[in-house]
């Protein structure tokens, strides 16, 4: 039996394989689509979810792994954090085809919420690094991640 | 009711039906090359809402309810260019509606509709006119109904911000309290039709957000996968890695075994010509996605690999450029390149190649479908509604009509999902498993059993006058042609992939010849994003710069030189077979003005124009690159800096475009963005090989593209203002970027990089060149 808590709602799995990925217990269970499958691999962070508030890839992270923990995704994001950057995204007007961005921001939520001073546009690159968006929309997330911190800080 | 033509491609008629409904008008109308035909006209779903009398029609574009809500449907697929916002907003413009009382929804595939391929970069350039005529014919019927109701002439009304206005009584009423009306109004004629003008444009060329971005940004939006249907069942494929493999025998008992995996489907193989066959293979049916991806790796398959088993990309790169090397058919010849070279002079040539390339949109194809006994209906996120409507229904051996083809937001297409192969595997497996099943593709199905962009070599000749401009010029690619994903006997380019930047070289050389060699494919190939512009514009960019070193000359006077005067270039009468994209050569001539002044704006944004930069810095260099296509211009300068240990950074890209008149300015702006950061993934690291027959990489890891640290620090893109007709823009700014960045590495480092891509190659300083 598994419980965790996702999105602040407590979910008990009974007969699941513990070793499925978070993604496909997050898609296929409990159809919170939000978190996207791209790669399965670890390598593009289109899955990027929080178990307890650390930045998680969903899709080679076990279901036990959250076992008694806390697991938010992107319907569940929230805070001022997020509030700041979902108004930046919006100003930047930063999604292509969008697929990539529920894993941008909850990417970037973890950066500007863990990080206490204002980024150079280098380290904002290298903690994004992990996210691919084949679209190309990097200089606008990069913009709007700065501006979200601004707004944030002041 | 009438029963028009449907795509009667001669037709200039534009007459709407009308069809009057308890509380609404129903504007219907298609669109077809030449114009706006009438269609079939039935009420949409909002109509069953508000009256509960009808059914539900997919024909119908725009939907206007008593409430004042303002339903129009997007019949081009959304894969981030922005058209599901662009042209209903064009339509809302010509009406001069309150966007916010938009609805957009997405239709279905129909032939009714017109052309729905979402490629080829065609949406605005070809549907733009026709959007504005239906947002003005619904117009002129609101203004209609108004006047009559205040018993005033039309003249003096006018519509303003979803209201009909007369000025003098300062009389008003809303759009939806008139619709009823406006609904039993005559349908006004061609010419008795008045468009805005530019002055009086709301959205266009201004734009408006993104429809779907909330959407996006919440997690609700809704891509292939995110498709769930009662009982659905979920199937992976294991696929021949050789294509047109066939499966001689595979472990099914063991695979059962699994937990949660049901069922197993051997689907046969495909036969020549592959076009959007189903690929074949062994699908494992599950009940849920991890059941049937560790069902999938227990699964052993014994191959008959087939005829490509032998199929190496070396070596085929090899024959490419012998290929491109010798004597091809010729495309074009201006003068008589052979007698000039036998004059002698400053000889230069160069050879380029490029590797295959996949797609990989961050969704990879996926599909999901239900199917009866006489009828299918298939979710998938689809560039070509119809083209998935057709190919399925070939495979079930339905009639079309019979199925339905709703489509999803696109996670990304580049052209992968213009081809529906994914699509036709869901609704096979649907009928052999009896209940829904959604296919998922993943990233190594993606990567390996792609349709390929073709991998292809350049070859370059020219000799130079004593004013160091080139007196002869001859060009020549050798690349697997997509003619053979149809046909496969094809082995040359068609004139239209030669076309794409290649017969159509705008450059002012008064003997030049342009000849095409034979490849020979062995995987399927497909146009991606831009397609032969990649290869071309890449080698005629490199060469163009490497004369301009051999002549001992600025790159960018050099590039004007070689453009010379503004001027059309006329390849009708030059003899050459050239679609122009399927546009109309007089409205998109091909036209140097507007290539030189591209080109010069992007240098001037970057100081190329005040002469040398003054702060070069070694190994920081700077490269440009200019080129048309899909009617549009782009130049391209871009700003390298090049560690010691061979890093490549790119401080700054700078783009003009000449879109013609751009719709939505800031998605111009996005895809050019888009573009570059595209261009420097396929320049950077783009490269699909094969070995055996099989393809080698599998991921990210092995097939990278570009991320954050791998983009310029700025994008400056800079919008030549026009009111020329909108030509493309979802490809026009990618093929520009390679060649640019290839001559900024050389001005950087002198090393001059012919081969793709740039991580097979060392860029780090070597100390005895110091
Ligand atoms: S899908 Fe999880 S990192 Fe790519
Ligand atoms: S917006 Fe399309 S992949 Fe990022």
């Amino acid at each position: 039996m598994l419980r965790i808590r996702v999105n602040g709602e407590l979910r008990e799995f009974a007969d699941l394989d513990p070793s499925m990925p978070l993604l496909w217990l997050l898609r296929d269970h409990l159809e919170l689509t939000g978190t996207r499958y791209s790669c399965g691999e670890g390598l593009c962070g289109t899955c990027t979810i929080h178990v307890d508030g650390q930045l998680i890839r969903s899709c080679t992270t076990p279901a036990s792994y959250a076992d008694g923990k806390s697991v938010t995704t992107i319907e569940g994001l929230s805070g001022k954090t997020a509030d700041a950057l979902r108004k930046a995204w919006h100003k930047f007007q930063v999604p292509q085809c969008g697929f990539c961005q529920a894993g941008q921001l909850m990417s970037a939520e973890h950066l500007l919420r863990t990080s206490d001073k204002i980024l150079s546009s280098e380290e904002m690159d290298s903690a994004m690094a992990g996210n691919i968006c084949r679209c190309g929309t990097y200089t606008r997330i990069r913009d709007a991640i700065a501006t979200a911190a601004v707004e944030l800080d002041s | 009711m009438s029963n028009p033509t449907p795509n009667n491609p001669t037709s200039t008629r534009r007459d709407f039906l009308r069809y009057t409904v308890a509380g609404g008008l129903s504007l219907a109308f298609a669109v077809s090359k030449t114009g706006l035909v009438a269609r079939s006209l039935q009420p949409n779903h909002l109509f069953d809402e508000a009256g509960g009398n009808a059914d539900w029609s997919p024909n119908v574009f725009v939907t206007l309810a008593a409430d004042g809500t303002l339903t129009i449907i997007a019949h081009r697929s959304e894969m981030g260019t922005g058209i599901r916002t662009a042209l209903p907003m064009v339509v809302a413009d010509e009406m001069d509606a309150d966007w916010d009382r938009v609805v957009i929804q997405q239709g279905d595939a129909d032939a009714r509709y017109g052309s729905q391929n979402t490629d080829g970069s065609r949406s605005i350039r070809n549907h733009l006119n026709a959007v504005r005529d239906a947002g003005a014919t619904a117009r002129h019927m609101l203004i209609a109904a108004a006047a009559k109701l205040w018993s005033l002439p039309a003249s003096e009304c006018r519509a303003e911000f979803h209201t009909i206005v007369h000025d003098a009584s300062k009389r008003q009423i809303g759009f939806g309290e008139i619709a009823a009306s406006a609904a039993t109004m005559p349908v006004p004629s061609n010419d008795q039709l008045q468009l805005k003008t530019p002055q009086q444009w709301r959205y266009v060329g201004k734009g408006k957000p993104l429809y779907d971005l909330q959407d996006i940004i919440d997690g609700s939006a809704k891509f292939g996968l995110d498709i769930k249907l009662p009982g659905m069942k979920v199937a992976v494929i294991e696929r021949c890695p050789v294509l047109g493999g066939v499966a001689k025998s595979w472990n099914e008992s063991v695979v059962l075994a699994v937990v949660g995996v049901e069922k197993l489907v051997h689907l046969p193989a495909a036969k020549e010509p592959y076009s959007f066959q189903a690929l074949g293979g062994i699908a494992i049916i599950a009940r849920d996605t991890w059941s049937a991806l560790q069902g999938r790796k227990a699964l052993e398959v014994e191959w008959d690999p087939g005829k490509h088993r032998n199929f190496d990309s070396e070596i085929q790169r090899a024959d490419l450029i012998q290929s491109a090397q010798h004597k091809g058919t010729v495309v074009r010849e201006n003068g008589d390149v052979d007698t000039e070279f036998a004059k002698g002079g400053k000889r230069i040539s160069a050879t380029y190649d490029l590797p295959h390339l996949a797609h990989v949109p961050m969704e990879t194809p996926c599909a999901t479908a239900r199917v009866t006994a006489d009828s299918a209906e298939v979710w998938m996120p689809t560039q070509t509604p119809q083209s998935a409507q057709r190919s399925i229904a070939m495979a079930l051996r339905l009639r079309p009509e019979n199925v339905t083809v709703h489509v999803t937001l696109l996670g990304g297409g580049f052209g992968r999902k213009s081809k529906p192969d994914y699509g036709v595997e869901a609704a096979l497996l649907a009928r052999e498993v009896g209940a829904p099943v959604q296919v998922m593709w993943t990233r190594a199905d993606d990567i390996q059993h792609d349709y390929f962009h073709a991998d292809s070599a350049l070859h370059f000749e020219a000799t130079l006058n004593d004013d160091g401009m080139p007196s002869a010029w001859l060009q020549r690619s050798a690349f697997t042609p997509i003619g053979y994903t149809f046909n496969p006997k094809s082995k040359t380019g068609s004139g239209g992939e030669m076309g794409q930047g290649f017969s159509d070289i705008p450059f002012d050389i008064p003997n030049l010849r342009v000849e095409n060699g034979p490849a020979d494919p062995h995987l399927r190939i497909g146009w991606l994003r831009s397609v032969c512009n990649i290869f071309h514009a890449f080698g005629v960019s490199c060469f163009a710069d490497e004369l301009a070193h051999a002549a001992g000359q600025d790159p960018l006077d050099y590039l004007l030189a070689l453009i010379g005067e503004p001027r059309h270039v006329d390849l009708d009468a030059m003899g050459v077979q050239y679609s122009n994209y399927g546009g109309s050569i007089v409205e998109h001539p091909i036209d140097t003005g507007r290539l030189r002044a591209v080109l010069m704006r992007a240098a001037d944004n970057a100081g190329l124009r005040q002469g040398p930069p003054s702060t070069k810095e070694l190994r920081r260099g700077v490269g440009i690159a200019v080129h048309r296509s899909f009617l549009g211009y782009v130049a391209n300068v871009v700003e390298v800096a090049v560690t010691d240990t061979g890093q490549l950074q790119i401080p700054r890209v700078h783009i003009a475009v000449d879109c013609g008149l751009a719709v939505h300015p800031d998605r111009v702006v996005a895809q050019m963005e888009g573009a570059a950061v595209f261009g420097i993934s396929l320049a950077k690291f783009g490269r699909i090989t094969a070995k055996n027959g099989r393809v080698e990489q599998s991921n990210f890891h092995d097939f990278p593209v570009a991320r954050s640290i791998d983009a310029p620090q700025q994008i400056d893109v800079d919008i030549i203002p026009s009111t020329e007709p909108p030509t493309g823009v979802g490809e026009v700014g990618v093929p520009p970027l390679a060649p640019a960045l290839l001559n900024a590495i050389f001005d950087a480092t002198g090393k001059r990089i012919r081969s793709l891509p740039i991580n097979q190659h060392d860029l780090s300083r070597d100390p005895l060149a110091d």
